[in-house]
């Protein structure tokens, strides 16, 4: 009997994947509403910001992310190991139970269930539920790797595991608490310590939730779409090892100024600039898979998206290490400069990747030779850049108006502005923000309706033979 | 820190930048084979891989980060418990500038030490001052134009729980106000409250059922005009509010008033000497004061 690849799975994250982006972006557009227009909380708890915030980001990052990250890593780890997914039922597994973490998320934060910790707001219940998926991906990620037909790994799964081994790590550190009741715990870390902790687990969620877990994707469906090699072997190894070893120590910049010690500070600051070569080790590897072949932007928009996202990439990994210089920080903390930093990021490199590798890989999952629409692909591109641009832009002159406000002072020593003050002048920032997210929302429903479409293109539902390896 | 932490911390920071250095090193000596050469590896049918060489600029960006982390961690603390050649700490930073600060603060003040509340009211450079610092501490509950919200008074109209002269609003905010009005349910019962509430309503002049408010009056004689007197004009002393005016600070409606009566209130203003210091809370008892004479009342948006 021929061997086939289990893309059930995978196109059941696929599809989950763009469905959640929806929902995800829908709640950002509505939260975004909501700084530009107060009224629209309505009074109710459950539609308040503060609730539904949390909602937005994990949704975008676990839901959205998640699903596209388990859908690749699936694809990809049996396409380059030459075998079949391991243990079909644990990989249904995760798909369930992911999707019933989701679920869990949606109903608990509206009604105010949370631990109050930033991307770790889940009850116990749930985290329990988070560590059983997890592990069950890690089984059957590694025993996949473990059947595979060909000796080297490919660079893509590098990535994959070191995001799946790290962010077990950093959940279950991140989460010990003592439950109280089915729906509140206490954290049992205090003070500074849990602060750390906090951000230890915060900022290698964003390094290996993603960024790893993304650079594996871009590992694989770029030299794919390009139909070129790989730019560079050794940079691939220096640059893995260099970002997962330097990513854990980033974590104390988003404590600078505060009662975490002055060399805990000090070591993030250094360790977040030593950070940027790294970083754009991914990005060069990525870009410059492309020589010999630029001309293919012209009249690949799926490349376009996979190219932009790197430069997203390279840009935010830049500013990033800028903004973890304490005396930078002292002016971008706590402004809207921050949240034009994490959306250059989770937009422009994060979402623009995921996109441009489904639209490559959905079709493949099909045996179509491409989506239904290649149109509708190149109006998202468009609409989604300039949406991502407006957005970055409006919260970079936000943040930078609002930072210098707070520490502007008079000559008698009392401060210039009140805070009320540097938010009235940030509403027509607002409003442009709006703008943005609601062109980045457009693009995803593009894109649900051009998934539909190909969708129904599909004839031949037959599961795809695993190809021989080259033995070259 | 004790010496075995900083010794671990010590090892681990060492040991990741050595070890990115020695990767570096390894990594960037050119590669033997051809450089249009791939790898020879290959997966899923096409994918394959060059072992270009390093970009020299990219090299050198990171030994350029590496060699800065060194110099950084020389001159400020981070090498494990080492406190580094310029013997910053953050603690100290936040002195200097709060003296610094301090130093300009002593200036400004200076000026109008001499003086009282009510000449410091006279003074215009004083009372601009005074209303910067308002919209930076008072704006938050008495709102940037004065005029307060439900439990948080106006002060730009003529009604003054605690007396509108210089020195009272001075004390008001140099060492803060708590008013108790008690719950009187349990006095009044569900009969006597309602008749309580239609008498003080009459007092305001609002409309009420007359046969209650004259139930009401017997009830107010034994109760309530201990601290809001016979006539109803209230105390400054104990803060008692004037119930014949117009100013309601919890509202005036049969609700409002029935809640004050059943549950209580609890007025709280902070004391501000401990948070402001004695002078700047002069001069903004000065721009609250010269609030008192100016009607319409002037935007009090902080920026000047």
């Amino acid at each position: 009997m021929v061997e086939t690849y289990n893309d059930k799975v995978v196109k059941q994250f696929t599809v989950m994947t763009v469905v959640w982006g929806v929902v995800g972006m829908l709640v950002g557009v509505f939260i975004a509403a909501q700084l530009a227009w107060p009224w629209l909380n309505f009074d109710l708890p459950w539609l308040s910001y503060g609730r539904l915030r949390p909602l937005h980001t994990n949704a975008v990052i676990f839901a959205f992310g998640g699903s596209s990250l388990f859908a690749t890593s699936y694809y990809i780890v049996q396409r380059t190991c030459h075998a079949r997914l391991f243990c079909d039922k644990l990989a249904a597994f995760t798909f369930w139970g992911w999707q019933a973490v989701i679920v869990a998320v949606a109903i608990t934060y509206p009604l105010g269930i949370t631990q109050s910790k930033e991307y770790a707001e889940p009850e116990w219940p749930i985290d329990v539920l988070i560590t059983l998926v997890w592990v069950a991906y890690g089984v059957v990620f590694f025993g996949t790797i473990a059947r595979r037909k060909v000796g080297h790994i490919y660079v893509a799964n590098w990535f994959f595991a070191a995001y799946i081994i790290t962010i077990a790590l950093l959940h279950i550190v991140n989460n010990l608490a003592l439950p109280v009741s089915w729906t509140k715990s206490y954290v049992i870390y205090s003070g500074a310590v849990d602060a750390m902790v906090q951000w230890w687990y915060g900022h290698n969620a964003v390094g290996f939730f993603l960024t790893a877990g993304f650079l594996g994707m871009m590992y694989y469906f770029v030299p794919k779409q390009a139909q070129r090699p790989v730019y560079s072997y050794r940079l691939s190894i220096v640059h893995f090892w260099a970002l997962i070893a330097i990513y854990m120590w980033a974590g104390p910049h988003h404590l600078h100024y505060t009662a975490l010690p002055d060399w805990a500070q000090s070591l993030g600051m250094v360790f977040s600039l030593i950070l940027l070569a790294p970083s754009w080790g991914g990005m060069i590897n990525g870009m410059m898979t492309l020589s010999g072949v630029w001309h293919k932007l012209r009249t690949d928009p799926i490349l376009r998206f996979l190219i932009v996202s790197l430069s997203f990439y390279g840009m935010s990994t830049f500013e990033g290490p800028m903004m973890s210089i304490k005396t930078v920080n002292a002016l971008s903390h706590y402004t809207d400069w921050t949240i034009g930093h994490v959306h250059a990021g989770a937009l422009g490199w994060v979402a623009m990747i995921i996109i441009g590798s489904i639209y490559c890989l959905y079709p493949r999952l099909l045996k179509l030779p491409g989506m239904y629409s290649t149109r509708a692909i190149e109006v998202h591109f468009w609409v989604m850049t300039i949406g991502v641009v407006l957005y970055i832009a409006s919260m970079w002159i936000a943040g930078v108006m609002q930072g210098l406000m707070w520490r502007a002072t008079n000559a008698d020593g009392t401060l210039a502005y009140t805070f009320v003050e540097s938010l009235k002048l940030s509403y027509p920032y607002y409003y442009v923000r709006f703008l943005g997210g609601v062109l980045v929302l457009a693009g995803m429903l593009l894109m649900l309706w051009n998934l539909w479409k190909t969708a129904q293109q599909a004839r031949d539902t037959a599961p795809i033979a695993v190809i021989a390896p080259a033995h070259a | 820190m004790s010496g075995v932490w900083s010794v671990y911390v010590i090892a681990l920071t060492l040991i990741t930048i050595i070890g990115s250095v020695w990767l570096l090193a390894m990594t960037a000596r050119r590669p033997p084979g051809k450089e249009e050469e791939t790898t020879g590896h290959s997966w899923d049918g096409d994918l394959t891989e060059y072992n270009n060489p390093l970009p020299r600029w990219w090299l050198w960006l990171f030994v350029g980060t590496v060699v800065f982390a060194g110099i950084y961690l020389t001159f400020y603390p981070g090498f494990g418990s080492a406190s580094g050649t310029l013997g910053w700490t953050q603690e100290a930073q936040l002195r200097a500038e709060q003296r610094r600060y301090d130093e300009i603060a002593r200036r400004t003040y200076a000026k109008f030490a001499s003086l009282d509340v009510a000449q410091i009211a006279g003074n215009a450079e004083a009372v601009n001052l005074g209303r910067n610092i308002f919209a930076n501490h008072c704006a938050t509950c008495h709102g940037t134009d004065a005029r307060g919200a439900v439990g948080f008074p106006n002060l730009t109209d003529a009604s003054w729980q605690w007396g509108g002269e210089a020195e009272q609003i001075h004390q008001s905010i140099l060492n803060g106000r708590v008013a108790a009005m008690p719950s009187w349910s349990a006095v009044l019962g569900p009969e006597g409250t309602p008749q309580t509430v239609a008498y003080v309503r009459s007092l305001a002049g609002l409309g009420h059922n007359a046969t209650a408010a004259a139930a009401g009056k017997a009830r107010y004689d034994g109760v309530c005009v201990a601290c809001h007197g016979a006539d109803g004009k209230g105390n400054p002393l104990m803060g008692a509010p004037d119930l014949t005016d117009s100013a309601w600070l919890y509202g005036s409606s049969e609700a409002a008033i029935t809640e004050s009566l059943v549950k209580g209130r609890a007025g709280q203003m902070p004391a501000h000497g401990p948070l402001l210091g004695e002078d700047a809370v002069k001069v903004v008892a000065a721009y609250v004061y010269s609030l008192r004479n100016a009607a319409p009342v002037a935007q009090g948006d902080g920026a000047h």
